[in-house]
């Protein structure tokens, strides 16, 4: 590990301002993936800027519905908030499919949306890997990949985003709220992860001294049905291969509304724009889900060894969105 | 056999209460006077040499106590069967993760960070990782692990096989498999003038104790090693590995006290992992179901600096009836880390393979597998036609289909479904050697009425501290709070390491001798009374040489599982398994049957999550930590169940006890991927039972 100096913030401003004037510098909030990428020697901050205990602990609902995710809550807490239980189901299922309880009680809001991939040659400093050490190459391409993208991948990178929570915030359509150095700005979440493209050491859009401080979650009164399916190798503690975040509206057997997000298949979550496009106003049965998911799934272009990505996540799909549509087999 | 009275009854665990409020000290816990920090430093080549290394800057960081290559290491005397622990003492890298160097420091931190100033250059050779069959320098090893022939024969296979009615002829295959024990290696040294201490994390004080004093030319009573409590170990922990032997060297060096621990990343590399194998397994049948022809043949995998050969088709010899027998070992020599013993070394790789052949050949013949067993149940061991010292597999079997519901179930597979879970069950048998090894203990008798017995046993978190106490006590007559155990360290009477389910019938044979001479010497020179200062005793078993010589002795069992497999998305759930063991008597039911359910829990996650992948392109696992090797969950495990029959076996040892520290892993991905099958159709041959194999593969 790399000797670092530590300093907590005593405010926000102070936070964004000593980050803008130490380029080696990094936020800490709950440390769950920093920590253990500083000791792999993946990260080497000089110095850490603790934000977990700034005043962004707290989940409110907003004069226009909205309800505002303070950046420091801990993922436990946003999982058990009943607000979050009621109204967005699917959050509260994606948080809880995630990680370990120990882990969720550390990690913040903040933090999870910039959670690291965790494919195993960027956390191996002995191997090449272009998102960690740009132009390097990726072995990953050809080698161990099983759980690496099927969609938006590039020659040089083909990390998928490991967050769960922000599948589901995907689907919601949740605006991150950010201030830095210029200023505050909001970014939707569907733009805020990148794809990898020829830069793929940067996974969002944030620039060197943004501190996230909320996550704003829309109204959206059908969300109170949805729902997270994550298929992964084991029953619990193990990151997704593929998950849903899905919200289905039907009325009259006909599709008002849909949100899909898939985890697991990309270097971010992955609204699926076509599959919904595809589905507003049709029938809501099987046949049509798996032809809107088809449709999203023809851009997908899986490795050697995961192809087996682009059927998973096709009949995930087509499970949970008859789960939520309540419709027979 | 010894009158019981404690044995058999479920006495909690002695150790449980200093373990639960942290009491109980594991070896990098042991306090030493001003230690020094080690940091490993690996190699990044799979072969070649190192050109040149430059320590300099390294050494010159502040609070560096030394930085250790081949350039300044203390020279060892290691024997080429230990090659795996000539560390520093060339230029040679022989695999990826090999220690090249070493920094000792005031602070672990202060040495990592030091580490990142050295500087090596290396001459690569290319390397060779490539386990296959048809590699044309595969090589035929003298033996196999424990001493057992590589290979046996008995009639005409190819004939019987070839005109036989009915054949199967299939391979499967396993993959790597890392121990990962929940407690890291750890090593504490001193070198001082008067010997070495080690606080050490290991399976066998005595064994670490003599592979230390000869690699350092010292006398065995100058080395001491000590280790009362461990966490795991699975065979990991067995013999000396490399970093103890660097934990001397940095302790002789500079003659301060050290700390080694691994990290969990180390582990993949420095302390041993089961060997992949690629098994084919070849069975002939008459119309009548019964075998007629057995063939098992492995390719495995050792390194090119040790030499280390699973006995992967031992159990296969014995297991069933037939006339005409084949086994083979070959091994591929790679430039790969050595592989070492895992929990049940031969049987557990070996019995899947055999298990899930005999599911397909019964299915061949048209049996209820577990019918297809009974019928090929052997009179006697059809290799050496020696009679079983016990042998109660059929009454497992029965046993174990009563229990578990088996009877009227449908053959077909994927007949049964509950909504989108396609439901299925699997049998298979266990087996497991049992075997003793020479061992001493001593027994001291104080005024007081307690006893104290003295034996260098381990305990790796298997109930041995409880379990030892229980016979003693009963061998004594006393109750067992009377009675003080001390384990765990070489300075005390000489016993075999923890291993090869020989543990607790070794120790306890030579104990219960102790007590009879202790008991004989107080009747018959102190009228039954212990004099005012006390009376030790020791006493001693042997191998058991009767045994060997007169019988084939083995514990058996049989496991059921039933599995649901999510017909959209190839999810496996265990929802139960189910086995029952003949294992001789039952020392202790309640650390006992925590022994079964954990080796049967293993056999999950064997059946079902763990892989280590090697990268071929580097010669290194590219799943290297417990995010990325999967083990089995809680959540994985539902209901595990394990039972056992009575069996009365008077000839394996006083207590009337086989071994149970590694039969509840063996034919356990066995009876899962036979439930696979019969869920699904699909029959997995390539460990583990991945999602996408059910997902991408047809009936």
């Amino acid at each position: 590990m790399t000797p670092f100096r530590y300093e907590r913030a005593p405010d926000a401003g102070t936070a964004v301002a000593t980050l803008a004037a130490a380029p080696r510098a990094a936020f800490l909030g709950g440390g769950t993936n920093l920590v253990d990428l500083m000791k792999l020697g993946v990260a080497t901050p000089e110095l850490l800027v603790d934000v977990a205990r700034l005043p962004y602990g707290t989940i409110d609902v907003l004069a226009d519905g909205s309800v505002r995710i303070g950046a420091a809550v801990k993922n436990s807490v946003l999982a058990a908030d009943r607000t979050i239980r009621t109204r967005y189901p699917v959050l509260s299922q994606a948080l809880l499919s995630g990680a370990s309880g120990q882990l969720r009680n550390l990690a913040t809001t903040g933090g999870n949306l910039l959670q690291r991939t965790r494919c195993v040659y960027f956390q191996d400093v002995t191997k090449p890997c272009n998102k960690r050490r740009p132009g390097s190459g990726c072995p990953a391409r050809d080698g161990y990949h099983r759980n690496l993208a099927i969609l938006g991948a590039s020659d040089a990178c083909v990390a998928t985003h490991p967050s769960d929570m922000a599948v589901a915030m995907a689907a919601l359509d949740a605006i991150v709220r950010v201030q830095g150095p210029r200023g505050d700005r909001a970014i939707p979440l569907v733009e805020f992860h990148r794809l990898p493209g020829e830069e793929p050491q940067r996974d969002t859009v944030l620039e060197h001294g943004e501190l996230i401080t909320a996550v704003d979650l829309p109204p959206l009164p059908f969300a109170a049905r949805s729902r997270y399916r994550k298929v992964r190798d084991r029953a619990s503690y193990a990151f997704a291969l593929v998950s849903v975040a899905a919200a289905l509206d039907v009325e009259g057997g006909r599709v008002r509304d849909v949100r899909i997000a898939l985890g697991g298949v990309a270097h971010k979550p992955w609204r699926a724009m076509r599959a919904e496009a595809a589905l507003r106003g049709a029938t809501a049965d099987e046949e049509t889900f798996r032809r809107a998911i088809d449709a999203e799934l023809e851009s997908a272009r899986p490795l050697r060894e995961n192809a087996f990505k682009v059927p998973l996540a096709r009949n995930a799909v087509v499970r949970t969105l008859l789960e939520l549509a309540g419709a027979p087999r | 056999m010894i009158a019981t009275r404690a044995v058999g009854t479920p006495l909690d665990r002695i150790d449980g209460p200093l373990k639960v409020t942290g009491a109980a000290k594991y070896a990098y816990e042991y306090p030493v006077e001003k230690p020094a920090y080690v940091h490993i430093v690996q190699s990044t080549i799979g072969k070649g040499r190192i050109a040149s290394i430059d320590a300099s800057e390294a050494q010159a960081q502040p609070g560096v106590v030394a930085v250790i290559t081949h350039e300044n290491a203390p020279r060892t005397e290691i024997s080429a069967e230990d090659g795996d622990l000539r560390i520093l003492q060339s230029d040679a890298v022989a695999y990826h993760g090999q220690i090249v160097a070493a920094v000792v420091a005031e602070t672990l931190e202060i040495a990592q960070h030091a580490a990142g100033f050295i500087s090596i250059r290396y001459e690569e050779q290319p390397h060779d990782v490539d386990l296959r069959v048809d590699r044309p320098d595969l090589h035929r090893p003298e033996k196999v692990n424990a001493g057992f022939a590589t290979d046996t024969r008995q009639g005409d296979f190819e004939e019987a096989f070839r005109t036989a009615p009915i054949r199967h002829d299939a391979t499967y295959t396993t993959p790597y498999y890392h121990n990962n024990p929940l407690e890291p290696h750890a090593t504490v040294a001193t070198w001082t003038d008067d010997g070495v201490t080690l606080y050490d994390a290991n399976q066998g004080p005595h064994t670490i104790r003599e592979t230390v004093a000869t690699a350092f030319g010292l006398p065995e009573t100058s080395v001491r090693v000590i280790s009362p409590y461990v966490g795991g170990g699975f065979g990991s922990k067995a013999f000396a590995h490399s970093h103890i032997i660097l934990a001397v060297m940095a302790a002789k060096m500079t003659r301060r006290p050290v700390k080694v621990g691994l990290t969990r990343h180390q582990m993949f590399s420095l302390v041993g992992y089961r060997t992949p194998t690629i098994q084919r397994i070849r069975l002939a049948a008459g119309a009548d179901g019964k075998l007629t022809a057995i063939a098992h043949d492995v390719v495995e995998l050792t390194s090119t600096v040790e030499e280390y050969a699973e006995q992967t088709a031992v159990a296969t010899r014995m297991m069933y009836a037939g006339e005409n027998r084949a086994t083979t070992h070959r091994l591929a020599v790679l430039d790969v880390p050595t592989p070492t013993i895992f929990r049940a070394p031969g049987e557990t790789p070996g019995m899947y393979a055999l298990e899930s052949a005999m599911d397909e050949m019964a299915i061949a013949c048209g049996l209820d597998p577990v019918e297809f067993r009974i019928r090929n149940e052997p009179e006697v061991d059809p290799e050496t036609k020696h009679p079983f010292s016990s042998r109660n597999l059929v009454a497992c079997l029965r046993e174990g289909a009563r229990r578990f519901g088996w009877e009227g179930r449908n053959p077909t597979p994927r007949a049964r479904r509950d909504g989108n879970w396609l439901i299925g069950t699997g049998v298979a048998a266990s087996t497991y050697p049992t075997r003793r090894r020479p061992s001493d203990a001593a027994i001291r008798a104080d005024a007081d009425g307690t006893y104290e017995v003295l034996i260098d046993a381990s305990d790796i978190g298997t109930g041995t501290w409880t379990a030892l106490t229980q016979i003693a006590a009963d061998a004594l007559g006393v109750p067992v709070e009377r009675v003080r155990l001390r384990i765990g360290d070489s300075a005390l009477p000489k016993a075999p390491g923890a291993g090869g389910s020989m543990g607790i019938v070794s120790w306890g044979s030579a104990i219960v001798d102790a007590a009879h001479k202790l008991r004989a010497a107080l009747a018959a020179r102190h009228g039954g009374v212990v004099p005012a200062d006390g009376l030790e005793i020791r006493g001693e078993t042997d191998d058991n040489p009767e045994l060997k010589q007169h019988y084939s002795a083995h514990a058996f069992g049989a496991q059921f599982a039933e599995v649901r497999v999510d017909a959209d998305t190839g999810e496996v759930r265990v929802p139960r398994l189910l086995g029952v063991f003949a294992v001789g008597r039952m020392m202790n039911p309640k650390t006992g049957r925590s022994q079964l359910i954990g080796g049967m829990t293993m056999g999950i996650s064997m059946a079902l999550h763990e892989e280590t992948v090697m990268d071929a392109r580097y010669a290194h696992f590219a799943n290297h930590d417990l995010a990325e090797y999967h083990i089995a969950t809680n959540a994985d495990t539902k209901h595990v169940e394990a039972y056992w029959v009575d069996e009365d076996d008077p000839q394996v040892n006083p207590m009337g006890a086989k071994g149970i520290g590694e039969i509840g892993m063996t034919g356990t991905a066995a009876a899962i991927a036979n439930a696979v099958h019969h869920a699904t159709g699909i029959r997995v041959r390539d460990l583990p039972i991945t999602l996408d194999k059910l997902l991408t593969r047809g009936p």
